[in-house]
């Protein structure tokens, strides 16, 4: 890693500020950002970490929603949102491995958009509101293609609100050497309709499948899909998965979805 | 250079740190504790795992100064008082759950963050659990069947293997 200041500042106004700066960037976790600093990928001349602000952590009911700080670890939200929110608790649980589930967070995972990791599509699934430091972003506007998001620079991601569904379910088709997903789908039922969210698919990565929504929205079983499928046109393909076989595992891992949901 | 204090293994200790030392690098470095070990360097392999505030945490992946006033737990601190072999690390020894010995650090960091969350796992769950802690030797069922020992659970089920 190339040398960096570090800073921890202990609000969100005092790290709104040191993000300011030229060249200052958040860390949450550090479970993906320090594994690209060291491969120089990316090189912050200040880092501005997130874990000291107590504002930024922990889950909370309001009304309908489950609203989640950005910087709570991906084994705090398996715990704690167990019984408001069960599909959203099991999809963190299922991320990486305790050690990382101990340091990676929401925000981060959010802000980071990586097209197989699993959050965006239990918050695209979910249709969530991401919250930042200046406004709030509709999953559906939030994610922009591969690593792409709609944040701007130095905008921070406080928190994101999370309609709670009668049912969901995530269902991981595990690549057991990166742990993230080799394709897996979010699927979840709510009063006035079904969002069946994808990642480890697209090149654009995590997607709405709107043919299965459509179709699960009268009738909430697996064997409502049959017969629909995506096209393999815009699948990723790499030594682990043909863009057929990603396609394929979109129908899969979507009925599984609908079969755990219940 | 910042100077950076955290309680480890009980004892409250201070060294250096750039920003960018990593916290496996403030143990090994700073502290000459070089139990904890670096493998990957990547948070793939758990060679590195110590305890945080009581959780297990790759400390590869994470920066010393961020860790500023945490409570660690690192290997050496997993012996009993007077310098024998602690429970865990006991029955590894006992059940040959270690070879080479490079990813043992990790492997009973990760064995004792997980008996302090469920003290009586299934064999199913210490699989579950030691994922992130990758082994070049032993093949697990030894480690496995240590940390089934360690927690007090019979073994003699899971059948003889290797060098017992
Ligand atoms: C071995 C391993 C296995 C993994 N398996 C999975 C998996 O199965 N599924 C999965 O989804 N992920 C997986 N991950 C990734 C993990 O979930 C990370 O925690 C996550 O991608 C990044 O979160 P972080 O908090 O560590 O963020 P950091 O690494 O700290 O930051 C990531 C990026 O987000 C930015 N950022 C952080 N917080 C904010 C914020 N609040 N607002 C704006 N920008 C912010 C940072 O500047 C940086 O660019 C795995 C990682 C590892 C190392
Ligand atoms: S050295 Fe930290 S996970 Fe491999
Ligand atoms: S004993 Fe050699 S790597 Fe595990």
């Amino acid at each position: 890693m190339y040398a960096f200041d570090f800073v921890k500042p202990a609000s969100l106004d005092e790290a709104v500020a040191a993000l300011g700066q030229e060249g200052a960037q958040p860390l949450s976790g550090g479970q993906t950002l320090l594994a690209s600093m060291k491969q120089r990928l990316n090189a912050p001349d200040v880092l501005v970490s997130l874990r000291g602000i107590a504002a930024l952590k922990g889950v909370s009911r309001e009304g309908d929603a489950l609203v989640i700080g950005a910087a709570t670890t991906h084994a705090t939200v398996a715990a704690e949102a167990a019984s408001d929110y069960p599909g959203l608790a099991a999809l963190a649980g299922q991320i990486g491995d305790p050690s990382v589930r101990n340091m990676g967070t929401l925000g981060g995972s959010l802000a980071n958009n990586d097209p197989s990791a699993c959050y965006p599509a239990g918050v695209l699934g979910s249709g969530a509101t991401v919250v930042t430091n200046r406004r709030e972003i509709a999953a559906d506007d939030f994610f922009q293609g591969m690593f792409t998001t709609a944040l701007e620079e130095g905008e921070i991601i406080t928190s994101v609100r999370f309609p709670i569904p009668q049912k969901a379910a995530y269902a991981k088709f595990l690549q057991p050497a990166s742990r993230f997903a080799l394709t897996a789908a979010y699927v979840a039922k709510f009063a006035d309709g079904v969002r069946v969210a994808i990642t480890g698919a697209s090149e654009e990565g995590v997607f709405r499948w709107a043919e299965a929504e459509a179709a699960l929205a009268s009738d909430f079983r697996p064997e409502a899909l049959d017969g629909l499928s995506v096209p393999a046109d815009g699948m990723i393909g790499d030594l682990h998965g043909t863009p057929a076989y990603r396609a394929h595992l979109v129908g899969v891992m979507t009925r599984r979805a609908v079969a755990a949901a219940g | 250079m910042t100077t950076v204090t955290m309680t480890v293994n009980g004892k409250s200790v201070s060294a250096p740190a750039e920003g960018r030392t990593l916290l496996a690098q403030y143990l090994r470095e700073g502290l000459q504790l070089t139990g904890t070990h670096i493998g990957c360097d990547t948070s793939q392999c758990g060679a590195c795992v110590v305890l945080v505030d009581g959780r297990a945490v790759k400390s590869c992946s994470v920066l010393a100064m961020d860790m500023d006033g945490a409570e660690v737990t690192t290997i050496e601190g997993m012996t009993n008082p007077d310098g024998s072999l602690g429970t865990i690390q006991q029955a590894f020894q006992d059940h040959h759950g270690l070879q080479c010995g490079f990813c043992t650090p990790g492997m009973v960091m990760a064995a004792a963050a997980l008996l302090s969350e469920n003290p009586k796992p299934t064999e199913a769950e210490v699989r579950h659990y030691l994922e992130g802690n990758i082994c070049r030797c032993t093949g697990y069922h030894n480690i496995v069947k240590a940390v089934l020992a360690a927690s007090g659970q019979d073994v003699g089920s899971l059948g003889a293997v290797a060098a017992e």
